[in-house]
């Protein structure tokens, strides 16, 4: 599904030069939920935008089911989020004036789905995520976090894309919200979706089944969560590791 | 994106922004609609002075006497010389063919009748007059041969000197009118032809060219000939035939020195139209910066919007928006809002106009070919001003796009 090989990224300003991927391989089979976490400026948030095909690696190859995504111009890339790729962000990013419907179908409107669909489309994936229906033609602006992250989410299934990149999509959200959205993942992930979900909380990262640990612009850890993704609880076993290494490094 | 889709999304758009799009709009509006109020303005005065001039014949040529020159250096004012005469007239009528001639002899006179006077000009002429100079009769009759052989006293009134004379509107032929000190029979009453002022076709009276020679001028002379040409094509030729033809009768070889002068109708449109032509372009092009000023605006407008709607444009990359996608995005929301604009532009427009024609008394013109155009350009506009800020829009990366805070 993704596969990425000793994938570098370098921003020039002037005369100096950030690294912020120094080398990063790793691949993520279908069907996985995985948790990249880290803390800022470990290169977390430019791995995202790679694998979500809105940047490209300086060096290295990125390949998204089989496909070079260096070999592509800026309409295949435009094409190719459209098509595979569902983006969830942590400020949800909805269109504020927009209601439910218009803001989900959206991607519709660059795909080539015929506009007659498109609602259909919204609606189905707005049940998926347990969206009341006396929402859907309420402004976005007029839902609270969680609904909105929700919204955020069906927008980003419209597309029945194969791969879900989340970036912090609980940091704006009270902890009771952010269990519901988690366990949307989830319930997506068990609908055979591979998700890929940026944090820098372990207690995020505990919902995946998979966590890749990042610093310094490097891989540093990649593990699996033993029973995580299946309760719907946090695993206790990564909350430790992860609180071991706060306590390493303070 | 289709183009369907395009259209809904600038009218979400617009609809979402009422104030903002409205008052952009509005420099839009106020610059249209001020370029076709001037251009209507103009051709509106154009039509009428062609309407005015067209009135005073139909193919017609003017032959008005020269500078008189008696012998020395003194010289006369033009028109002034008593050159032509009745026999030029009739040599003119019966050796070129095809034409209507209608020579007259013009003066002022008080005129009363019944306790009302009025200063008018009084027109001594023949039966052809009507043809040559397009008037027509609204009651009555005009002059007739027998009229202007036995030098009746009759008079044909034109409607302003009947209002003058006998009140608006009145039935005035059988009445008695007194010019000078003979008493003429009123026979017809002269459709309007419009125009007022100084030079109002409408304030003469009409009375045969014998009569004004016996009873009020005396002389055989007239102070100008009509010449009604067959078409406006022989009016060229006409022209010439009639120089040549009076060079010969008064006896001079260098037209430079002719004692007349030959003033054709093509020439007077031509240049009233120069004149007006000239002032509807200046217009319009004072106008036209205001249509500059509004399309400004629109780039203001839009170059906001681009920077207020990043994170927006940065939402729709990452979803599958193409560079194309969001650049027409932009340009159809300027073209819109021009377009928009235009229209509403031409609505107000005929409202203005209507109220120039029916308030001033100025009469206007919309030209489909201008509605065509104001359209047209308004369409550009949006391109142009929109361009910049659409393609702006669509160069932003999505990356710096979704972190615009």
């Amino acid at each position: 599904m993704i596969e990425c090989i000793e994938i570098t990224k370098k921003y020039v300003s002037g005369d100096t030069e950030t690294v912020a991927l120094a080398g990063v391989s790793f691949s993520i089979n279908e069907d996985e939920f995985v948790a990249i976490i880290g803390p800022s400026g470990s290169g977390k948030s430019t791995l995202m935008h790679i694998l979500g095909a809105l940047d490209i690696p300086t060096s290295g190859q990125f390949l998204l089911e089989g496909q070079d995504v260096a070999d592509l111009d800026d309409d295949e890339l435009a094409d190719l989020r459209n098509r595979k790729i569902g983006f969830v962000f942590q400020s949800f990013n909805l269109l504020p004036r927009a209601n439910v419907i218009r803001n989900v179908t959206l991607p519709l409107l660059y795909s080539k789905v015929p506009p007659g669909r498109r609602e259909e489309l919204a609606r189905e994936a707005l049940v998926k995520t347990g969206l009341g229906e006396d929402s859907f033609n309420k402004r976005s602006n007029q839902l609270s976090g969680g609904q909105q992250q929700r919204v955020a989410i069906a927008r980003a299934l419209v597309t029945n894309p194969s791969l879900i990149l989340a970036d912090e999509p609980t940091g704006n959200l009270d902890s009771k919200t952010e269990k519901v959205v988690m366990q949307t993942f989830q319930q997506m992930h068990s609908e055979g979706r591979t998700i890929v979900l940026i944090t820098h909380e372990a207690e995020i990262a505990a919902y995946a089944q998979r966590v890749i640990t990042m610093r310094d612009g490097r891989l540093v850890d990649d593990r699996l969560n033993g029973d995580a993704g299946k309760t719907g609880k946090p695993s206790q076993d990564t909350v430790a590791t992860a609180e071991a290494e706060k306590e390493m490094s303070a | 994106m289709s183009f369907r889709d395009l259209l809904e999304q600038t009218f979400w758009f617009f609809s979402n922004n009422k104030v903002r799009s409205g008052l952009t709009m509005l420099g839009i509006v106020v610059g249209i609609g001020s370029v076709i109020v001037m251009i209507s303005v103009g051709e509106g005065a154009q039509a009428s002075i062609q309407d005015r001039i067209q009135a005073i014949g139909s193919n017609l040529i003017i032959v008005m006497p020269g500078a008189s020159r008696s012998g020395g250096f003194f010289s006369g004012g033009r028109g002034s010389a008593q050159t032509l005469t009745q026999a030029d007239a009739d040599a003119i009528s019966s050796q070129i063919s095809g034409v209507q001639v209608a020579p007259e002899l013009d003066t002022r006179k008080q005129v009363t009748a019944k306790g009302t006077n009025t200063n008018t000009q009084i027109i001594g002429t023949v039966p052809t007059y009507t043809d040559v100079r397009n008037v027509s009769i609204d009651s009555g009759s005009f002059i007739t041969d027998n009229e202007n052989k036995s030098s009746s006293k009759v008079a044909v009134l034109g409607p302003s000197a009947r209002d003058d004379l006998f009140g608006t509107g009145a039935g005035a032929v059988g009445q008695e009118v007194r010019i000078g000190s003979a008493v003429f029979k009123v026979i017809g009453i002269t459709q309007s032809k419009g125009g007022s002022g100084f030079n109002n076709p409408d304030d003469a009276i009409y009375i045969p060219l014998s009569t004004m020679q016996h009873f009020l001028m005396g002389g055989s002379y007239v102070s100008s000939i009509g010449v009604s040409a067959p078409s406006q094509d022989a009016m060229a030729s006409v022209q010439q035939q009639i120089t040549d033809l009076l060079l010969q009768r008064h006896k001079i070889s260098n037209p430079a020195l002719a004692d007349f002068s030959i003033m054709n109708q093509n020439d007077i449109i031509s240049t009233a139209s120069s004149v007006t032509k000239t002032l509807t372009e200046l217009l319009a092009s004072i106008a036209g910066i205001s249509l500059l000023v509004g399309g400004i605006g629109i780039m203001n407008m839009m170059l906001t919007t681009v920077t207020e709607r990043t994170r927006e444009i940065g939402l729709r990359k990452s979803v599958g928006a193409k560079k194309s996608d969001i650049s027409l995005q932009f340009l159809s929301e300027s073209v819109m809002l021009t377009f928009l604009g235009g229209a509403i532009g031409i609505v107000l427009d005929g409202i203005v106009s209507i109220i120039i024609a029916n308030v001033i008394g100025m009469p206007t013109a919309i030209s489909l070919i201008s509605v065509i155009a104001v359209f047209a350009v308004s369409a550009l506009i949006g391109i142009v001003f929109g361009y910049y800020p659409a393609r702006r829009a669509a160069n932003l990366s999505p990356i710096v796009a979704l972190r615009y805070e």
